[in-house]
């Protein structure tokens, strides 16, 4: 009986909402109303309010417009007898509560009372991670996200929920205690891994702190979707239809929770509920169900999936430890490591080559040398991971395409460290893993399920050789050697203007309607995951997917860089959005920018340059805007003449900006870029003649105005003041 | 729950219970109040349709008095093949005697339009006391459908081209209705294809009478296009913009509380009883009754205080917007004089009768009227011309009036009967029900549907006739459906109907299946939703078309698993709503007295299969209740089949490329 949870959730939602307005009078009273209020490094404001309401809370005050939304949306409970229609009421009271929870959590920044950041709970992810994180909902490595609310029945419980929802690539989002405990704190409890890099991320102990979730949701929107601030229909809309979120409600379920879920439910986020609460089937609101009780912890991630309506493919990997996406970013530290190599320690490479049908046999794996087992604990192992693939639709092209996956592959093992690639990669393997059994050969197993699983449309077989006798390692790694040397040369002659097509990439469209990624040789896509070779593998692999081939057509414009075809194919697939599209202008038809954009290139006008920040770098810039507002204004599929997403690597190609000057023109870069990008762009530098030229170009720890860079060129002599000028 | 508690809740009933003993209702209190009646001597449409049968000629619509020639009457067992005396044949005899039902019923009900209309323009104008625009964000929507550029506009000036617009849909004399854009694409196309897009709502009348006068159009299918032209300018015309505009003017319709049944009338304070269609004069008179020195006044005399209540359309119209319960349908209205307890009965248009005068006079009660077009000859009327720009000024006279004849009250007699209801239903209500101001759609109801848990919908409208048993058949119907799955929307006296037994107080979701039951729920709402008045029979169209447009179940209306019944019709605006109803490509069957054209089997069939063949809809007579149900069912079955969703679905899983798909 779904009333007792209106009932519920509307009394909830009135507790709430006033406990916000008790304590934003307590926070005026002791801070002053004009207090700035605001969660760290994040463009949306308060993203929840932004989105919904388009209210911009900066201050204190700004707070009471939005309690009275709230106290607007409050129904009252439904009466014993003769009740009206609670539904659309109670979904009220569940915004209600939103925007009331998001005053609570922005005021902790205020008042620090208690702190909404420790040594365990997260608070506000900052838009570098909401972008970040966001694309991995884009691209699908991250089918969704649950946001847990209370605690396990026990811990072990809880590690394996966990260790469940992480081998689903899901996200778990935690808020709220049951009784003296939560989730998050029971993982923390077993030494789990917690944070974004684990997917596992603890935001609070009250339940008020799933207002970041549903905040990084609101973002999604605005950032991904191009979904207006305010336009509340589109963006619960599109958080309905892309972001399969849900909630798992552990423990008993209080006012405040039925509260907090009602609102989840108007983004679409149906709630999964161990304990025995009343149910919620008819469907509408949701995909499915809006509340599912009395679930036993072994069928919960199961269950979940199933009522938010989300298929998740994973690939059976037959290894002895956990395997998943959200094992990527987990660290083995030095004291937990059982084996070490490469790391420059010892001589490690990998390599993927082509061979011919006949001498593959599909899924053989073996080792060559010594195991695991054969050294002792702390050991350094040479190591040569040679990886034999065959496949009529196969090409050499495609070589280094897989081989980059390796990375990847192999970090989704829980235990296992990667770092690198071909002759510099690194190797830990966590004595933990070792006390699972696990064993060489086991990263032969990894690498033939996945390359067969997400290649399989080029290769057939896949056969694995690990050298681990220091003989064999230098010998295969002279072939190996010689290999990239021949894939460096080929890649050095693939340019624009040698190829007949760019790609396409509309992976983003699913988040950004309007926005299409042209990659050609020399401009790999914004997110810097797609190169022109990586487009081109993915569209043999995928000939209707997300990178279709652009003939390029008549050349209209060399400098500008602009095909005839290029226009056409975009104006099409743009919904008839974008016209004109240049490949190396900023100031003339731009590239659009979905949201991912790995830095933003921004026209410095005093400087007669251009500034290019990259989007790790929280601190303000000479545009006078941090890279999050910058980024709020490009995204969404539009053309910004003067501003521009694109990837790290499009810095060293020579069509850099080259309609407006190329490298010269950028007179400032955050030092940390400069730092990643110097040995990339050494050889540009030799051949502009301009080894040194890095150092002309100024950085944070040098000027933070624009006054003061233009002072800093004058001094350091930056070519760009000597440019034609831009405009 | 305590003992007490559940006691309590075992006590309490929603409505009242049909009442067995009597031929003639199966409301208790309608037939204690006849027998008091007969007690008394007194006549009612009850005891008159007792006494005098119906013309077994005319109700067939095999009697043709259009012209001097005749009367001609096609009767007897050979009727088949007889004429009369121009020649006309039993069908063109039929159809034509049908169409001039539709084209009075279309303009009783447009007629109604062009007074809210007018009612718009002058509160546009500032002409109108205490009158200004209630619902803004109303009039926005409507100015855009109108095809109005609102921006920088304030409300009055918008509120003016709105007024203007509606008024040039009735004098338009080419193109198509503006409203009629409302409808699916599929169903416009289809329109189009017959030449039946209504042009102008008066000239489409105009036309129809012309054609059906005698020696002209004599072509039955020929002639039912052009009543379907018509009653189209009708539901898409004037009903539509009389629901529109006086949501516009008096608020769109939310749920309140109330009670139906002549119960509601109070011993001790001074009744007051509104009757008929129209909304201006009552919301006024509703206001009117509460202020203080009116209440000081009634309190002057004796009386515990002023009690409005309603009869008919108007006391929809007022309930949906205001709570004023109903004291019955309209059957009732002089069933509530006879409780001796009524001070004043205040009339504008429709369905108001003259027995009420005859009535009156037994007792103390003011039979006031009020509109210009209906006026009532007999003792003791009194015939108050309400100044249209001074609507207040009347009402507090009418209001006065009431009072000063309390003490003149006799013996009174009121039965306790009532049922507790929620109303309010507008369309607008019915997608922020499911889902909040922030997802107001009609996704959860298109889902549920195809899910299954709701097997279909049906629209239960209409009259009340005393030459069948008061509410058996609205009763009878509505409780089957429910209890079968399928949602009801309710208008006009079956509304009302369903209120006196209980069916709007959400705790009957008791009585629904299963599947059903699970949404009203989860919603809260009870399954009956009453919609409005006869008018907002055009709700009920605007919501058709926003399922279909919400998408899952088809292109067009006539795609939806929905049905049409008026189990009890009498009147002509009945006949006219089946033929919009079918030609927006609904099934519609009308119980109770029978059909009009049951004289001519050619025509009975051609409104069956021919009309299904034209537009998809079809107009059935079936008098057997039970026979209604398993239509109604057959048909909602067969829609589902064709829609393929009478097998369960399987639960698709999204992955990302089919998230892709999904529009954003």
């Amino acid at each position: 009986m779904s009333k007792i949870i209106a009932s519920a959730a509307i009394r909830g939602a009135h507790s709430i909402v006033g406990k916000a307005e008790a304590a934003l009078a307590r926070a005026k009273e002791a801070y002053g109303a004009e207090t700035a209020v605001e969660f760290p490094n994040t463009a949306y404001y308060l993203p929840v309010i932004y989105g919904l309401t388009g209210e911009k809370v900066e201050r204190l005050s700004d707070m009471d417009r939005v309690l009275a939304i709230a106290q607007d949306l409050l129904p009252e409970s439904p009466s014993e007898r003769l009740w009206l229609p609670y539904l659309g009421d109670t979904l009220d009271a569940g915004i209600a509560t939103l925007l009331a929870e998001e005053c609570i959590e922005a005021m902790r920044y205020v008042t620090n009372d208690p702190p909404p950041v420790n040594e365990l709970w997260l608070g506000a992810a900052d838009d570098v991670i909401m972008r970040a994180r966001g694309v991995e909902f884009v691209d699908g490595t991250a089918p969704g996200f649950a946001a847990v609310v209370g605690a396990a029945p026990d811990n072990a419980t809880a590690v394996r929920l966990a260790r469940e929802m992480q081998e689903k690539m899901l996200y778990v989002f935690m808020a709220g205690r049951d009784g003296a405990t939560s989730f998050a704190e029971q993982l923390d409890a077993e030494g789990v891994q917690l944070g974004w890099d684990s997917r596992l991320v603890p935001f609070d102990t009250e339940v008020y702190g799933h207002i970041y979730s549903l905040g990084f949701a609101t973002r999604a929107a605005m950032a991904f979707g191009g979904v207006q601030p305010g336009d509340f229909e589109r963006i619960l809309r599109y958080n309905k239809n892309r972001i399969f979120a849900f909630v798992l409600a552990m423990g008993e379920v209080t006012d405040e929770w039925y509260a907090t879920a009602a609102g989840a439910i108007s983004y679409g986020f149906p709630t999964i509920a161990t304990s025995d609460i009343p149910q919620i089937l008819p469907t509408g609101v949701c995909t499915y169900e809006h509340v599912v009780s009395n679930i036993s912890c072994d069928e919960l991630v199961q269950k979940a999936i199933e009522v938010r309506g989300l298929k998740i493919k994973v690939t059976e990997v037959p290894i002895p430890v956990a395997y998943g996406p959200a094992f990527e970013g987990e660290r083995v530290r030095k004291e937990d490591t059982y084996v070490e190599m490469g790391g420059q320690r010892s001589t490690a490479f990998e390599w993927l080559r082509t061979v011919d049908a006949s001498e593959v046999t599909d899924g053989r794996i073996e080792v060559v040398g010594p195991d695991i087992d054969d050294v002792e604990a702390g050991s350094v192992m040479p190591i040569g991971i040679v990886v034999d693939v065959t496949g009529r639709k196969m090409q050499a092209d495609f070589e280094p395409v897989l081989e980059r996956q390796i990375h990847h592959f192999l970090n989704y093992a829980e235990g296992v460290l990667h770092m690198g690639q071909r002759d510099l990669i690194w190797l830990r393997i966590s004595s933990s893993a070792k006390r699972a059994g696990f064993e060489l050969a086991h990263i032969g197993e990894i690498l033939h399920a996945k390359i067969l699983d997400d290649f399989d449309a080029i290769v057939d077989k896949v056969q694995i050789t690990i050298y681990t006798d220091p003989a064999k390692v230098d010998e295969w790694r002279e072939k190996a050697e010689e290999s990239y040397a021949v894939r460096d040369e080929r890649i050095a002659g693939l340019t624009d203007d040698t190829v007949d097509v760019f790609y396409s990439c509309s992976l983003c469209q699913s988040f950004a309607p309007n926005h299409l990624c042209v990659v050609t040789p020399e401009r790999l896509g914004l997110c810097g995951a797609y190169n022109w070779l990586d487009a081109k593998a993915s569209n043999e692999l995928n000939p209707a997917g997300p990178n279709q081939p652009i003939s390029k057509g008549e050349l209209l414009d060399p400098t500008l860089g602009q095909w005839s075809g290029v226009n056409e194919f975009i104006y099409a697939k743009s919904n008839q959005s974008v016209e004109r599209m240049s490949c190396y202008s900023l100031l003339t038809d731009p590239m659009t920018s979905c949201g991912c954009f790995m830095c933003i290139i921004a026209l410095l006008p005093m400087c007669n340059g251009v500034m290019v920040v990259n989007r790790e770098f929280a601190g303000m810039t000479p545009s006078g805007m941090k890279f999050s507002t910058l980024a709020g204004m490009i995204g969404g599929g539009v053309q910004a003449p003067g501003f521009m997403g694109i990837g790290r690597g499009y810095i060293a190609s020579r069509k850099f900006l080259s309609a407006e000057g190329g490298l010269s023109r950028v007179v400032w870069m955050p030092k940390q870029l400069k730092e990643i990008m110097a040995s990339s762009l050494a050889p540009r530098l030799e051949e502009m003649g301009d080894p040194d030229f890095l150092d002309k170009v100024a950085d944070e720890t040098i000027a933070e105005t624009e006054e003061a860079v233009v002072e800093y060129l004058t001094t350091a002599q930056h070519p760009a003041l000597t440019m034609d000028p831009l405009f | 729950m305590t003992d007490e508690q559940r006691k309590a809740s075992e006590d309490f009933t929603y409505g009242c219970e049909l009442c067995t003993s009597s031929d003639l209702t199966v409301d208790p209190a309608a037939a204690e109040m006849l027998t008091i009646a007969d007690e008394l001597g007194i006549s009612t449409m009850f005891s008159r349709a007792a006494e005098m049968k119906p013309c077994p000629i005319g109700a067939e619509g095999a009697c043709c008095k259009l012209c001097a020639m005749g009367p001609c009457r096609i009767s007897g067992k050979d009727k088949e093949g007889k004429t009369g005396v121009c020649g006309a044949t039993l069908e063109t005899i039929a159809a034509r005697n049908f169409a001039r039902m539709v084209a009075a019923g279309s303009s009783a009900h447009s007629d109604h339009g062009r007074d809210v209309a007018f009612t718009l323009k002058a509160v546009a104008e500032g002409e109108i006391e205490g009158m200004r625009v209630t619902d803004e964000v109303k009039l926005a929507k409507v100015a855009r459908d109108f095809g109005i550029e609102i921006e920088g506009k304030d409300v009055s000036a918008i509120a003016g081209e709105v007024a203007d617009v509606a008024l040039s849909q009735f004098g338009q004399q080419t193109g198509e209705l503006l409203f009629a854009r409302r409808a699916p694409e599929k169903r416009q196309a289809l329109w189009r294809n017959l030449g039946i897009t209504p042009r102008g709502i008066d000239r489409d009348v105009v036309e129809l009478l012309h054609r059906t006068n005698a020696g002209n159009d004599q072509d039955y299918e020929d002639i039912l296009d052009a009543s379907m032209k018509c009653a189209l300018g009708d539901g898409w015309g004037g009903s539509m913009i009389a629901t529109d505009l006086s949501d516009i003017l008096f608020g769109t319709p939310e749920p309140v509380r109330s009670a139906a049944n002549l119960g509601v009338l109070s011993p001790d304070q001074v009744n007051i009883v509104i009757h008929g269609h129209e909304p201006l004069l009552s919301s006024v008179i509703v206001q009117s009754t509460r202020k203080p020195e009116m209440i000081e006044l009634a309190k002057s005399v004796g009386a515990a205080g002023i009690n409005l209540v309603g009869i008919c359309c108007t006391a929809n119209e007022n309930l949906m917007r205001q709570g004023v319960p109903p004291a019955g349908n309209m059957l009732h209205q002089e069933l509530s004089i006879i409780t001796g307890a009524v001070e004043a009965m205040v009339v504008d248009v429709q369905c108001v009768f003259q027995g009420l005068a005859r009535t009156a006079e037994y007792f103390h009660t003011k039979l006031i009227t009020t509109s210009e077009k209906a006026h009532i000859k007999g003792d003791g009327v009194v015939h108050i011309q309400v100044d249209e720009h001074r609507p207040v000024q009347a009402a507090d006279e009418i209001v006065r009036r009431a009072i000063e004849n309390f003490p003149n009250r006799g013996d009174i007699h009121i039965p306790t009967e009532t049922g507790q209801l929620i109303a309010g239903f507008s369309h607008e209500y019915i997608r922020h029900m499911l889902g909040g101001k922030m997802r107001a759609s009609l996704r959860p109801l298109n889902d549920n549907v195809m899910n299954g848990r709701i097997r279909g919908l049906a629209a239960v409208v209409g009259c009340n006739n005393p030459r069948t048993k008061q509410d058996a058949g609205i009763v009878h119907i509505v409780r089957e459906l429910i209890a079968n799955d399928v949602l009801c929307v309710v208008t006009g006296c079956a509304a009302i109907a369903s209120g006196k037994y209980g069916l709007l107080a959400p705790e009957t979701m008791e009585y629904a299946g299963d599947g059903l039951r699970e949404v009203l729920e989860t919603v809260g709402i009870p399954p009956v939703l009453h919609v409005g008045s006869c008018v907002d029979n055009s709700r009920i169209l605007t919501v058709l078309s926003e399922v279909v447009e919400e998408g899952g179940l088809g292109e067009d209306i006539s795609d939806l698993p929905a049905i049409g019944i008026c189990p009890e019709w009498f009147s002509e605006k009945a006949i006219a709503i089946a033929t919009y109803c079918v030609a927006s490509g609904a099934y519609v069957i009308f119980g109770g007295v029978g059909s009009p054209v049951a004289a001519s089997l050619e025509l009975m069939d051609y409104m069956i299969t021919g009309w299904e063949e034209r537009v998809g809809g079809k107009l059935a007579f079936i008098q057997d209740h039970e026979a209604i149900v398993a239509s109604a069912l057959d048909t909602i079955d067969a829609k589902r089949a064709a829609l393929k969703i009478d097998a369960p679905r399987e639960r698709v899983l999204f992955d990302m490329e089919m998230r892709r798909e999904l529009d954003v």
